[in-house]
């Protein structure tokens, strides 16, 4: 490949700053899993609709194969590697543990992201009656703001329960979005939490 | 996919300046990238504009809003401005897709993204909008129509627009803001703020014998921001029938707005229509009938009569028809103070 169609990118993965060269057609799904080794994230679809290659960009959640590597030059990426903390697994981690959210397991690195952004997102869904409000997470809320993300096991069920778990009141998510930083999950304060998850956890 | 190489431009002009044969805009990608993967789009070179063009919703000298083009279509749709003043178009971009894609795709890309015909999108198949001249599966007998067209179609395209945002937008009478190569933009390279205007409905083009055009836009002209004019009054309501309850394109979808008068006359109505034609489908034959009328249902129902006699559906899709028609009449009723 000649110099024309390869880039130098910079980015920060889970915390830790990376300097890459990328052919341009690389897809930040194909660096994280092919280049980086960190194969957590995975390839379903390819194409944008079954949410199994959920990262946070920045702090939102967006498809890893529909982006660019090239055009992610200087963002803070965080995959489902990035998700645990000193303290051990994310809350949401816990949480799909303690209500059996899986079968395969194939979607759920990409279920745990996308629902770690979702609960930071503001703002009514399509299914909220009425836009002005910023409404409480019912199941119904998160099936409807997890639609990206498809399990054919057909876990939905438990899905909906471990995040329902997890969602902070509403009042407590309206921060904006630039104010959240990575590798800080926002509205989980982890070391308190963490007693009453192991307490309750019935493993 | 094809090799391509790979700048970014740092404003409208610097964009439009790189802007040659081969070259595609890139905004949030979630289309293009697709469609690269597909095969169906092979730019040889990509100009990134996202540092380009405005990413902010600021207000507009006449009362309404200015969205920069490079707005992400979940900021457009959690903006308290527009949630409470537009909310026809929030719940359209609500509607759209899923929260990861309204995350990465911006507001110009939405309104340019490509047919989601499934004629377009394989590569094996003959389309004259991905390949001018080669026939038209999607008019062929046995052909899957449902996400096809109704209206304004030709013989040689039938594919349909398949964004909801344009929809919304289409009903509200907004406008867009293009910088042009052919633009004058001075020394100082500033782009923002020039360039010329497109009206919607406007933007986008029915097929005729020209489907690989989709929007009047020429060769290398950005869309830069969409100004909202102010708010309309009356009651506004968006609502999209698919075949699954989240993530998935419209087969119909209607954005509508009434505004009744004390003498309980129609003062003002908006209606558009999504997935059934190669534009979002200002009904203003169906506007006309209502206008001056009582909002009663027998004359909803002769409302959206007057539009769908234009129908003209394929083998296997008429039953959008009938769809279109409850959709105006129920959507319009809801909105009846």
């Amino acid at each position: 490949m000649d110099t024309a169609h390869v880039t130098d990118v910079t980015m920060t993965v889970n915390g830790e700053p990376r300097a890459i060269q990328v052919d341009n057609r690389m897809s930040v799904l194909d660096l994280l899993r092919e280049r980086l080794g960190l194969t957590g994230t995975k390839k379903g679809c390819d194409h944008g609709q079954c949410g199994a290659c959920t990262v946070l960009a920045d702090g939102r959640r967006v498809n890893a194969c529909l982006a660019l590597a090239v055009a992610y030059d200087g963002a803070c990426i965080q995959t489902v590697e990035g998700l645990a903390g000193p303290a051990g697994p994310h809350p949401l981690q816990r949480a799909f543990l303690r209500h059996d959210a899986f079968q395969c397991g194939y979607c759920t690195p990409g279920q745990l992201c996308s629902a770690v952004g979702m609960l930071t997102e503001p703002g009514p869904s399509a299914v909220t009656a009425d836009l002005t409000e910023d409404p409480p997470l019912t199941p119904g809320e998160i099936r409807e703001r997890m639609s990206g993300n498809l399990c054919r096991c057909g876990a939905y069920v438990n899905i909906v329960k471990a995040i329902s778990s997890e969602a902070p009141p509403r009042s407590e998510v309206a921060e904006p979005l630039s104010a959240i930083s990575l590798g800080d999950t926002a509205p989980y304060p982890p070391a308190e939490r963490l007693g009453e998850e192991e307490a309750g956890a019935a493993l | 996919m094809k090799p391509f190489t790979y700048a970014r431009a740092g404003s409208p002009a610097d964009a439009v300046a790189q802007f040659g044969e081969g070259t595609a805009y890139l905004g949030g990608g979630t289309n293009l990238v697709d469609l690269m993967r597909l095969g169906v789009s092979a730019p040889s070179h990509l100009i990134d504009v996202t540092g380009a063009i405005s990413d902010e919703i600021t207000a507009g000298e006449s009362g309404g809003l200015i969205v920069g083009a490079g707005v992400r279509n979940s900021d457009l749709a959690s903006h308290p401005l527009v949630r409470e003043r537009y909310p026809m178009l929030a719940r359209a971009v609500l509607t759209g897709a899923s929260g990861q894609i309204r995350n990465a795709a911006t507001v110009g890309g939405n309104l340019l993204q490509r047919t989601r015909c499934p004629y377009f999108q394989d590569v094996s198949m003959p389309c004259n909008k991905r390949d001018p001249g080669a026939g038209c599966q999607a008019t062929m007998p046995g052909a899957d129509t449902e996400h096809l067209a109704i209206i304004g179609h030709s013989p040689f395209c039938a594919a349909t627009h398949p964004s909801d945002l344009a929809v919304a937008l289409t009903a509200l009478n907004a406008r867009v803001r293009v910088t042009s190569p052919d633009d004058d933009i001075g020394p100082a390279g500033v782009g923002q703020g020039s360039g010329r205007w497109v009206e919607m409905p406007g933007l986008h083009r029915l097929p005729g014998g020209v489907p690989e055009q989709d929007t009047v836009l020429k060769p290398g002209e950005l869309i830069t921001e969409v100004e909202l004019p102010p708010p309309p009054g009356g009651r506004q309501a968006y609502r999209k029938v698919r075949e699954r309850a989240s993530f998935a394109f419209a087969l119909v979808s209607v954005a509508a707005l009434l505004a009744v008068g004390p003498d309980r006359r129609v003062r003002d109505c908006r209606i558009a229509l999504g997935g059934v034609a190669h534009v979002p489908w200002r009904a203003l034959a169906a506007e006309r009938v209502l206008l001056g009328m009582p909002p009663a249902p027998e004359v909803f129902a002769a409302a959206a009569e007057a539009e769908l006699r234009y129908a003209r559906p394929l083998p296997g899709n008429e039953f959008k028809v009938t769809l279109a028609r409850n959709l105006i009449t129920s959507v319009l009723e809801e909105l009846t103070p």
